[in-house]
């Protein structure tokens, strides 16, 4: 299934395995800080609940289940 | 053409800008109702002494009269949440964009990261929003936590999967007639059916206790819809903006024939 897109037009660098290998670490790094925020309770950031308490009302504005 | 490093800074600075604003709205809607929540919780908690700091069930009971973090700072907590939560939105959105761009059908890019937000916050708010919406202070039961935390999450794959089949659809159908009510159909249908399937294996959760006022929840979620409407939106539209090279030109006045 080619797309009927002239590719000079296209905003983003053509596929590559070293842009795969930096999106990938991009999203790790993207969920690992989105984890922080939905559902840390003190086991990746080692605050214990401090972080889990201080996010709680964005936590729950975002539509995460908290308690 | 723009390198992915290029891509990422502007989905990380667009991400910020959407979540602090996002924050805002939700400061403004939310914060009141999380009040008058926690208010019913700690009534309900002094009742059953029962733990009132989150209702997470995991505190000390010594440290029940001293919150880990007080109230206002819990009402910052909401902007800084709100703003990481973007940003990471931010960063997966330029990874996406980067990696599927050239599978969307449009020469423009600003429709494709558009279509590309529309198709984000259909998987991952609005799908996950009607099976499991979101709750207040002194809703949930804490001992269900992870099953909804997993719940949740599933239903955020599954909001992603209809969305993508419903594109896939839509390319199929046009072997029939290549019309735009086609595809939209096709598509539609495709989509809908994934999430009515998928609605309906997945358990049911009500845990509103009878007591809890009707409005203050209907009020509650709207806000956290509406926060997610915001963060969305600014997103598609503001990596739009940011990746477009052109400068606006306004546009001539059109003569209109009377």
């Amino acid at each position: 299934m080619t797309a009927p897109v002239s590719t000079s037009s296209v905003a983003v660098p053509a596929l590559s395995p070293r842009l795969l290998a930096f999106a990938l670490l991009t999203v790790g790094l993207a969920l690992m800080l989105a984890y922080l925020v939905a559902f840390d309770q003190g086991a990746l950031s080692h605050s214990g609940m401090y972080l889990h308490e201080l996010m709680h009302d964005g936590r729950h504005l975002l539509g995460v289940p908290c308690h | 053409m723009r390198t992915f490093g290029s891509l990422l800074v502007r989905g990380l600075i667009v991400g910020l800008f959407a979540g602090l604003l996002a924050g805002t709205f939700a400061f403004v809607t939310g914060e009141p109702r999380i009040d008058s929540a926690i208010a019913i919780e700690e009534a309900n908690a002094s009742a059953h002494s029962h733990d009132a700091g989150s209702g997470s069930g995991h505190h000390e009971h010594a440290a029940e009269e001293e919150p880990l973090v007080s109230r206002d700072g819990q009402r910052f907590g909401l902007f800084l949440a709100a703003s990481l939560y973007g940003v990471a939105l931010g960063g997966i959105f330029a990874v996406g964009f980067t990696l599927l761009r050239r599978r969307l059908r449009t020469s423009s890019d600003s429709y494709a990261a558009l279509g590309l937000a529309a198709a984000g916050y259909a998987g991952i708010v609005l799908v996950p929003f009607f099976k499991y919406p979101p709750n207040p202070p002194a809703v949930g039961d804490p001992d269900t936590i992870t099953q909804r935390t997993v719940t949740y999450l599933l239903t955020l794959v599954i909001g992603l999967l209809a969305v993508w089949a419903g594109v896939a659809a839509s390319r199929w159908v046009q072997r029939f007639g290549d019309l735009p009510w086609i595809r939209l159909a096709g598509g539609g249908a495709a989509l809908v059916l994934t999430v009515v399937v998928a609605y309906l294996i997945l358990p049911k959760i009500n845990e509103v206790p009878d007591t809890f006022p009707a409005t203050l929840l209907w009020q509650f979620r709207l806000a956290s819809l509406g926060t997610q409407t915001v963060l969305w939106t600014l997103l598609g539209i503001g990596f739009a903006a940011a990746i477009d090279r052109r400068t606006p030109v306004a546009a001539a006045p059109k003569v209109v024939a009377a």
